[in-house]
């Protein structure tokens, strides 16, 4: 149903950050504090998420509001039979509880970027950056079809860009928004390819639409196969934007930006629009696609990890930790975990963001030192920083009582339950791995940069704690970094609301064959409506219900084991350091140079792919001047070489026998004009003579 | 009816301007440049006088005009325009006046003989585009090419006498070919009608009788010529030093509105005269035409000039024409006809940006430059959105023409494989690729050549001049109905031609 109120709450929302960065950035120069219209702006915008995630959760709770307008109109020459292109809102519970993440956190990072930012030379343009973002992003989370969120993922990935690259100066971040932003065009390479196939088989855009059509029995090529292939192809998207493996390599180098940005875009929102990617074509995934993207979760939950274990660099590790969780998510929606995946989505957005914001103060305090090895003993001249991120690195290590627990916790039930249905067990064992994993790097980097003596003394003595604009993000971020908002059982996340009556798990359109085994309807094959029935979840089978519920205690019990066991070796490693640290790395030294190093992603990629590009442009280039234009260059040096031989053929040969013969005549002329006397006598002379000889030939 | 003289008003506007030009003082050069100006502008407005009286939901041939000229020969002054070529007109008019203003500065030496060039260049790409008569079309399109060989052997760089004359035969050496196709055809039509003709609508009309053999070498004719102007790989090592050498002017007119003659060509010409052979030839040229997207991008992303870079972009950019053109359904001809246009602004702007800068500069060698984003920030600004739009970033001009033309590729009834498409949404990354390294080299980083410190940031003639394109580029983007309504009519039409049933049935 549509409803203008929402409908225009929503269009609000979207354009006001527009407006907040078309003002800032075209009055940026004249108007010294015109970024506070931009702070007035995003405040407002986050009013209107709250009010609309308000308005949607209470009244609309099990209502999709749906509004379109045409954007290209074909008038009387029909495309595919349709006469146009539609664009338009989806609201969603998805929706609505996304865009109040995004909001608050946007402005949360305003709000911190006051102070972070202060002195920098392009102030104003900074915060309209961050309004075209949120603009992007809201497109995103708003948008009821795969064009739209196609056109705002390529401007999430510009404002990135622009964000990323923001101190340009530096080669190194003009080389990262260059990194990102092409890392990033690889992945959509793929989502544009699986939408052109979705559009040429649907002729729609719209996430209904083509739902109601795939469910109708209309495949992609009339294939099965082909829709696995489209869901992994749009997956692609997914893979780049939220930082995947193979494509995640962009995101450490995004640590380039301001920490706020990093905050904002490179940890809880953006990076996440890949998950949410994947949330909002759920029904489409068949189980093939779902496990293609189980394992690329797996991968990245796991190899990240296994980096940030020997990081320096805190936003590094953070950075590799953020793709360790949202590998997590991919690999949550891979195995059907879906309302625990989108869960965890937002958990993770706020601690994600509270954990580089506090980074960010701690960067800010050391007057842009981020070596964790030459920090230490921050906890006593910034003990707010110090609780926050204590609280933060708790939630992600998945301790109880915090939001983390909840949300992680049910990942690695659905994994456990996916093993046990499947007999996949290696998602769930690679879960549970990484989850000890996350404990231990997380406290190693709170021990080594809060905890023990300082290292570097004379940067420890400026130290101090950071001002009220920056430190108030980090009070309400931890905050919601506390369980009590989301259940009111602090060991049952499924109590709570969110999970209980907001979060849906959407019905699957995939042809019943084509899914997992416990994903299958009871209903038979063709007795299906041709309409999506709106908010009617998967049919999950008893099987898949019973599993989820066995694996409950079991899970919870071993993750809080795990993580316990990874924070009691951090403890033991850099705390009471009873272990050599350096002995050990040394020990298994090829391990740690492979963690230590990225697992050589970067060398690799910068050999194969950008070399090999350049290498190919190169001799492309060196083939078009010498061979093509060669080529051309060469027929015209012949026909050239031919005039000129024509040319002396001309002189020498035609014009030298037109002039022999002109020689010829005069030489003949030259003879007989010795004949030419004049005098009469010798002409009687020939005269006789010519006679007598004539006489003599003619008897 | 005014509305029947409208054209010839059009023509002769840059022409009868061109020969009072001659009537001003050599010397009184602000006068000549003004003058230019009006003359150019009131084509433009012309031109917008023209798109209000043309009905684009009827489509077809409107505003006709017909006089017969030869008449034993039945050629006739043939003029009108359809969706396809009204854009084409709106785009040559609009950039004209555009690019006297660009040179209003740069060009300081024969100004009037410049400016009388401009106007001629004009006329004959005007010309070009209304001309249904194929020997008048051909008047007018070896008729520009002598306006456009002074432009560049005159005003050009060092290398511009080499670069002009190669420019010259290239053209010349496919139109020769494209001529004997002309006679034959007005042949063919005497045998068929009864009269020898070269009337474009009547020729459309007996194009299915044309026996297939014959068709394949007609399509030839006249695709070399055209494959040469777009230009179409390998044919386009033309188009490199042509740039590089012409001036600013010279490039924006040549890059926004002469490559368009050709893929004009091939739609206008090659597809409804010899709609079997196109359909034949159609996965080869898409074949070329996928190679150029890659090729092109990839020999740009090496270039050391900024300029040669731009034109090699261009190969790229019109690949993607000439595959929606040939992929020959409604949503990849719409696609190739909105991104000509697209390649005329966002080509054009970038053409004009690498002019700002060497008037400046007097040099475009990538590696002078560096960190002068914080230098001359409005300048950077302005590229930085040129770029985009030539990267095709969803929200500017680039991407709705890209995005038809790659959807109307993947269900393209005449390119059997989805490998076109697929490959060709690859040209999508190395755009990127290619322009952001060349941005974050010229912009980014530390100054490290003094002399740009001094640079002086765009004055206000050249923020109007771009502001100019950038309205278009960002309207073209947001919502694109306004232009892609005007031609859709008319590129419906082409494709039936293509495949009509009575080509189906005579092969």
């Amino acid at each position: 149903m549509t409803d203008p109120l929402i409908i225009n709450l929503a269009l609000m929302i979207l354009f006001l950050p527009l407006l907040g960065f078309v003002v800032t950035l075209l009055l940026g120069k004249r108007i010294k504090a015109i970024y506070i219209f931009e702070l007035f702006i995003i405040i407002l915008t986050f009013i209107g998420a709250v009010a609309l995630a308000f308005i949607k959760l209470n009244y609309y709770q099990n209502t999709d509001i749906v509004s379109q307008f045409t954007w290209i109109n074909f008038g009387n020459v029909p495309l595919l039979g349709q006469t146009s292109i539609d664009l338009g809102f989806l609201i969603d519970n998805i929706a609505v509880l996304m865009m109040f993440v995004v909001a608050l956190i946007s402005m949360l990072v305003h709000i911190f970027s006051i102070a972070y930012m202060k002195g920098d030379k392009l102030y104003n343009r900074y915060f309209a950056y961050l309004g075209i973002f949120t603009f992007s992003m809201t497109g995103i989370v708003f948008t009821h079809n795969m064009l739209m969120i196609y056109i705002f993922w390529e401007l999430v990935g510009l404002s990135s860009y622009l964000l990323i690259g923001f101190w340009y100066e530096k080669k190194s971040a003009s080389d990262a928004g260059k990194k990102a932003f092409i890392v990033n065009r690889v992945g959509d390479l793929g989502m544009l390819a699986g939408i052109l196939i979705l559009y040429t088989t649907y002729h729609t855009f719209t996430f209904s639409q083509i739902f109601a059509q795939i469910s109708a029995g209309h495949l992609p090529f009339n294939s099965e196969f082909w829709l696995t292939v489209t869901g992994i192809l749009i997956f692609c998207g997914a893979i780049g934007k939220s930082a995947q493996f193979p494509l995640h390599v962009w995101l450490p180098d995004a640590m380039e930006g301001p920490t706020p940005v990093s905050a904002l875009i490179h940890a809880a929102t953006m990076v996440a629009a890949g998950v949410f990617l994947i949330v909002r074509v759920y029904p489409l995934l068949t189980g093939g696609a779902l496990l293609f993207i189980a394992v690329i979760g797996m991968l990245s939950a796991f190899i990240p990890a296994t980096i940030a274990l020997t990081q320096n660099d805190i936003k590094k590790v953070l950075a590799y930790s953020t793709i360790s969780q949202l590998g997590y998510m991919v690999m949550g929606l891979g195995v059907g975990a879906y309302k625990f995946a989108f869960f965890h989505l937002i958990t993770h957005a706020f601690f994600k963001a509270l954990l580089f914001l506090g980074a960010g103060s701690v960067i800010h305090a050391m007057h842009h030192e981020q070596d964790i090895t030459k920090m230490g003993g921050l906890r006593k001249k910034m003990p707010l920083t110090y609780a926050t991120f204590l609280i933060a690195s708790l939630a992600i290590s998945g301790i109880p009582l915090t939001s983390g627990f909840l949300s992680k916790d049910g990942i690695l039930q659905g994994s456990f339950a996916f093993g046990s249905l499947t007999g996949y067990w290696i998602f769930g064992f690679v879960g549970f791995l990484v989850a000890m994993m996350t404990a231990f790097y997380m406290f190693r980097l709170l021990i080594l940069t809060f905890h023990g003596k300082p290292k570097d003394q004379h940067k420890y003595d400026h130290v101090h704690e950071s001002s009220f604009s920056m430190a108030m993000p980090l009070v309400v971020l931890a905050a919601l970094s506390i369980f009590i908002w989301y259940t009111p059982n602090p060991f049952n996340p499924e109590q709570g609301a969110i999970l209980s009556n907001w979060i849906k798990t959407p019905q699957l359109v995939t042809p019943q064959d084509t899914r997992y085994n416990f994903m299958k309807s009871d209903v038979p094959a063709g007795t299906v409506t041709s309409t999506v029935p709106e908010n009617s979840e998967i049919m999950y089978s008893e099987n898949y219900t019973e599993a989820l519920h066995q694996a409950h205690i079991p899970a919870m019990l071993l993750s809080l084991v795990l993580a316990g066991l990874g924070i009691l070796i951090a403890f033991i490693f850099y705390q009471w350091k009873k272990v050599d640290t350096d002995k050990l790395a040394n020990s298994i030294k090829p391990l740690y140079n492979l963690s230590y190093n990225k697992w050589y992603f970067d060398e690799i990629y910068d050999a194969v792919f950008v070399g090999g590009t350049l290498f190919l442009s190169k001799i492309l280039s060196w083939f078009d001047i010498n061979i093509i234009d060669g080529i051309v260059n060469g027929s015209a040096t012949l026909t050239r070489a031919v005039s000129t031989f024509t040319g002396k053929f001309d002189n020498l040969v035609v014009d030298g026998f037109v002039n022999f013969m002109a020689y010829l005549s005069g030489f003949v002329g030259l003879i007989f004009r010795r004949f030419q006397t004049g005098k009469v006598q010798t002409y009687i002379v020939f005269v006789v003579f010519s006679i007598v000889i004539l006489l003599f030939i003619f008897k | 009816m005014i509305n029947n003289y409208l054209i010839t008003f059009l023509l002769a506007v840059p022409l009868v301007g061109a020969l009072l030009l001659l009537l001003i003082k050599k010397d009184k050069e602000n006068l000549v440049r003004y003058f230019g100006l009006f003359v150019s502008t009131l084509a433009f407005i012309i031109s917008i006088i023209i798109y209000a009286g043309y009905d684009s939901s009827k489509g077809g041939f409107q505003l006709v005009e017909k006089q017969m000229w030869i008449s034993n020969l039945h050629i006739s002054y043939n003029v009108g325009v359809d969706g396809i070529s009204l854009l084409l007109v709106l785009l040559t008019t609009f950039l004209t006046p555009l690019t006297l203003l660009s040179s209003w500065k740069s060009i300081n030496k024969k100004v009037k003989e410049f400016t009388f060039f401009m106007l001629l260049l004009e006329l004959g790409m005007l010309g070009v585009f209304v001309s249904l008569d194929l020997f008048l079309f051909y008047i007018f399109w070896e008729a520009m090419l002598i306006p456009m060989y002074f432009i560049i052997g005159i005003w050009g760089g060092p290398r511009r006498i080499y670069a002009s004359i190669k420019f010259f035969l290239f053209t010349m050496f496919g139109s020769l070919l494209m001529l004997v196709a002309i006679v034959w055809l007005a042949v063919y039509a005497s045998g068929t009608l009864g009269h020898f003709t070269t009337n474009l609508v009547e020729l459309y009309s007996i194009a299915p009788t044309i026996p297939y053999g014959i068709q394949l070498w007609m399509f030839l004719a006249f695709a070399l010529s055209f494959a040469i102007k777009v230009p179409i790989f390998p044919l386009h090592t033309w188009l490199p030093d042509a740039h590089v050498e012409a001036p600013t002017a010279g490039s924006v007119i040549l890059a926004g509105v002469l490559l368009k003659m050709g893929t004009y060509g091939l739609l206008r010409f090659c597809l409804p005269l010899f709609p079997q052979a196109a359909i034949h030839f159609a996965p080869y040229i898409s074949t070329l035409a996928i190679i150029g997207i890659i090729y092109g991008a990839l020999v740009a992303m090496v270039q050391k000039d900024m300029k040669k870079l731009v034109a090699y972009s261009s190969v790229a950019h019109l690949g993607f024409v000439v595959l929606g053109i040939f992929a020959m359904t409604q949503e990849s001809v719409q696609g190739a006809v909105i991104q000509m246009v697209n390649h005329g602004l966002s080509t054009g702007a970038l053409f004009l940006l690498v002019g700002v800068i060497y008037d400046r500069m007097h040099t475009r060698l990538i590696s002078d430059y560096g960190g002068i984003a914080k230098i001359v920030p409005v300048f950077a600004t302005f590229f930085m959105v040129a770029s985009l739009s030539s990267i095709g970033l969803p929200g500017l001009n680039g991407f709705v023409g890209e995005f038809l033309i790659l959807l109307g590729t993947f269900k393209s009834p005449v390119l059997d494989s989805w490998w076109f498409a697929g490959f060709a949404t690859s040209g999508v990354i190395f755009a990127a690729v290619y322009l952001l390294w060349l941005y974050q080299r010229v912009f980014f980083g530390e100054v490290k050549n003094p002399k740009v410190n001094e640079l002086k940031d765009m004055n206000k003639r050249e923020i109007f001049i771009l502001s100019a394109i950038f309205v278009f580029i960002i309207w073209i983007g947001i919502y694109p109905s306004t232009f892609l309504k005007i031609s859709e009519t008319s590129t419906k039409k082409v494709i039936e031609q293509v495949f009509s049933p009575v080509n189906t049935g005579s092969k």
